[in-house]
């Protein structure tokens, strides 16, 4: 239910989030509905990154067992079909260009991207992922409409095609067609998002499990402490 | 076997009569409200802080290098880390909400007025030894806030005449926030300030236990003893008040206990998006906001155009909290029997200080500027005037003995 809910979402976001952006001037962030507890949706997710994003940028704060375990993967899984950059299972996920390397090439060394939903916020992924667009000027070829003259390069541009930029509307359209649909490519990228906000912050799950237990037992020592001090208070006046 | 036993301690150490001094025998008024729970959940947080900040040490490293990766560390690879990480993180924010709710306590029943003056000036201190406390452990993250947050604050030294660039030098230990300062920060933060705190906490509380505490009706209950010469409006702090904090303290764990589990960022009030990113000194973040505890007074300081003027309008907005028992001329304390001059003042205070508060967190526009200095010298007049205006209120009677509402 809660999938096809969030599919439902997903589906109404792709249709306005082009002229929604347009509307206010490129700034405009479009929301991503996020479940840490759809593993299909974070190992989709964790797919992606490993294969598009983990060989420029790193995410050296996670741990490919930890991801295993949360996303619901077995270590062989993950070291068959996740590990490209190092081969040890408790490895943190690395990148094996050197950082010198990477500034000569794009002008900057990509961001570490461990905890990096926490501080672009999820909203900007979703859209930054979706709002490259052709730009002559740029050596890269491309442009972004949320991060202006960004060195990163439209690296899913077989999956979403390449678009274009209307200076007068503000609207971006598509210039050739990628392998993915429209909607196909949101879900893409809703997953992508989704898993590098459980990549911010694994601990994530285990804090809303423990949540309500605790919420729980100071509900229930409230039932004990207040008619404890009723009893004491009784006779003053 | 246990009266022999506390017999052997008592001949060579007053457990007892510390016992009863401060808890069974100490007669606190039967009037209490809401207001004062605050003063022993502030214990509480302290409390929190100081256990949660040995586990935090034990696996935080002060290096420019490795500090921002050693909290991820936490968050991630030790054992509960992330709980005591954000027991820490929220603690230091609720430490501020519990502080300022005690202090709008002092102020409303007039807790500051004789002979309560000292229970008021080491508050005060605690109060300036919690700031401090908070701006070193902020930069400890060694975010792109902390960093840049140290970097605003610690040049506002170097805005004093003659030694000031000297002086934000010393304190930075470089001539930019570095590794230096991050690590005499660490100590200040862990041990130095700490020790202050607690020194300070016995004070205040051994200044309020011999004169006694106030009351909503801010009545002295001690006028008015029985043959045993227990004053008649008092009930012993334990079990009475031991029970009733108990109460408190659970209320309060359930509401932290909702923010630490499901807002711990507190949608970036208590920690800052732009903390996420590793500090960088050549990247200035585009808006360089302190935490909210410290906004209505970063209001102030933007608010006057010079900035020495605004450094000393700052400190002088914090050394005037100080005066406040000899400033109020008036001979009733609680808010309760104040006069009208009194009460609008203390009033447009208040609104005064969560304006500020607000326009601190916010850019410095040119509207937003001017309503800053409006509520500046609301500010400041607040205290300025109050000899005037509580000199020639007009109070109402005060009653002989306390009452239950």
């Amino acid at each position: 239910m809660r999938t096809l809910i969030s599919a439902l979402f997903i589906g109404l976001m792709s249709l306005t989030s082009i002229q929604a952006m347009a509307a206010s001037g490129g700034v405009h962030l479009d929301p991503v509905e996020l479940d840490l507890s759809d593993k299909a949706s974070l190992q989709r997710g964790a797919k992606t990154f490993v294969n598009y994003c983990l060989s420029c940028h790193q995410a050296s704060f996670m741990r490919y067992n930890r991801m295993a375990k949360d996303i619901g993967l077995t270590d062989a899984q993950v070291k068959e079909n996740l590990m490209f950059a190092s081969d040890k299972i408790g490895d943190t996920m690395t990148v094996a260009m050197r950082a010198e390397d990477a500034k000569k090439w794009f002008g900057v060394t990509p961001p570490d991207l461990s905890v990096i939903s926490r501080a672009r916020g999820t909203a900007w992924l979703n859209t930054y992922m979706r709002s490259f667009y052709l730009d002559d000027e740029k050596t890269t070829g491309t442009n972004n409409t949320v991060f202006k003259d960004v060195g990163m390069p439209h690296v899913l541009w077989q999956q979403q095609g390449y678009l274009s930029h209307d200076e007068e509307t503000g609207h971006l359209e598509h210039a050739t067609e990628g392998e993915l649909s429209n909607y196909d490519y949101n879900v893409m990228i809703a997953d992508l998002v989704n898993f590098l906000a459980y990549v911010g912050e694994p601990s994530k799950i285990q804090r809303l499990e423990l949540a309500k237990w605790v919420l729980l037992y100071l509900f229930l020592l409230f039932l004990v402490v207040y008619p404890m001090k009723k009893a004491f208070w009784k006779d003053i006046h | 076997m246990f009266a022999s036993l506390m017999g052997w301690v008592d001949a060579r150490f007053p457990a007892t009569k510390m016992w009863e001094d401060h808890l069974s025998k100490y007669y606190a008024p039967k009037n209490f409200n809401f207001w004062y729970f605050f003063g022993s959940l502030a214990m509480l947080v302290l409390v929190l802080q100081i256990v949660t900040g040995i586990f935090l040490t034990m696996n935080y490293k002060p290096d420019a290098a490795l500090a921002f990766a050693s909290v991820e560390y936490i968050m991630r690879d030790v054992e509960w880390g992330w709980l005591i990480r954000y027991l820490h993180s929220t603690g230091a924010s609720a430490f501020f909400i519990v502080i300022y709710l005690h202090m709008f306590r002092g102020l409303i029943y007039g807790s500051y007025k004789q002979p309560r003056e000292l229970v008021w000036l080491f508050g005060m201190f605690l109060y300036m030894a919690l700031m401090a406390e908070a701006f070193l452990g902020y930069l400890l993250p060694w975010g792109q806030m902390s960093f840049w947050g140290a970097q605003v604050i610690i040049s506002l030294f170097g805005a004093l005449p003659f030694i000031g660039e000297e002086l934000a030098l010393w304190i930075r230990g470089d001539f930019v926030v570095a590794d230096a300062t991050l690590n005499r920060f660490f100590a200040f933060h862990v041990i130095a300030v700490p020790l202050v705190i607690l020194g300070l906490v016995v004070a205040h509380i051994i200044a309020l236990h011999e004169v006694g505490s106030n009351n909503p009706d801010g009545v002295e209950i001690k006028k008015n003893k029985d043959a045993n010469g227990i004053p008649i409006d008092g009930i012993p702090f334990h079990p009475y008040y031991s029970v009733k904090d108990i109460v408190g303290v659970v209320v309060f764990l359930f509401i932290f206990a909702l923010i630490l589990f499901y807002a711990p960022e507190f949608d970036g009030w208590f920690l800052e998006k732009d903390n996420f990113v590793p500090a960088d000194p050549l990247k200035t973040p585009e808006h360089i906001v302190p935490l909210w505890y410290f906004t209505p007074f970063y209001a102030i300081l933007r608010a006057v155009p010079d900035k020495l003027m605004g450094v000393m309008a700052m400190g002088g907005a914090q050394g005037l909290l100080f005066l406040l028992p000899w400033l109020d001329r008036s001979p009733v304390k609680s808010w309760r029997y104040r006069g009208p001059y009194f009460r609008v003042a203390l009033t447009l205070f208040i609104i005064s200080f969560l304006a500020l508060g607000y326009l601190g967190t916010q850019p410095a526009t040119t509207l937003y500027t001017n309503l800053a200095r409006v509520f500046s010298i609301i500010y400041f007049a607040f205290f300025i005037l109050m000899p005037f205006y509580t000199s020639i209120d007009k109070d109402k009677p005060v009653p002989e003995r306390v009452t239950m509402k």
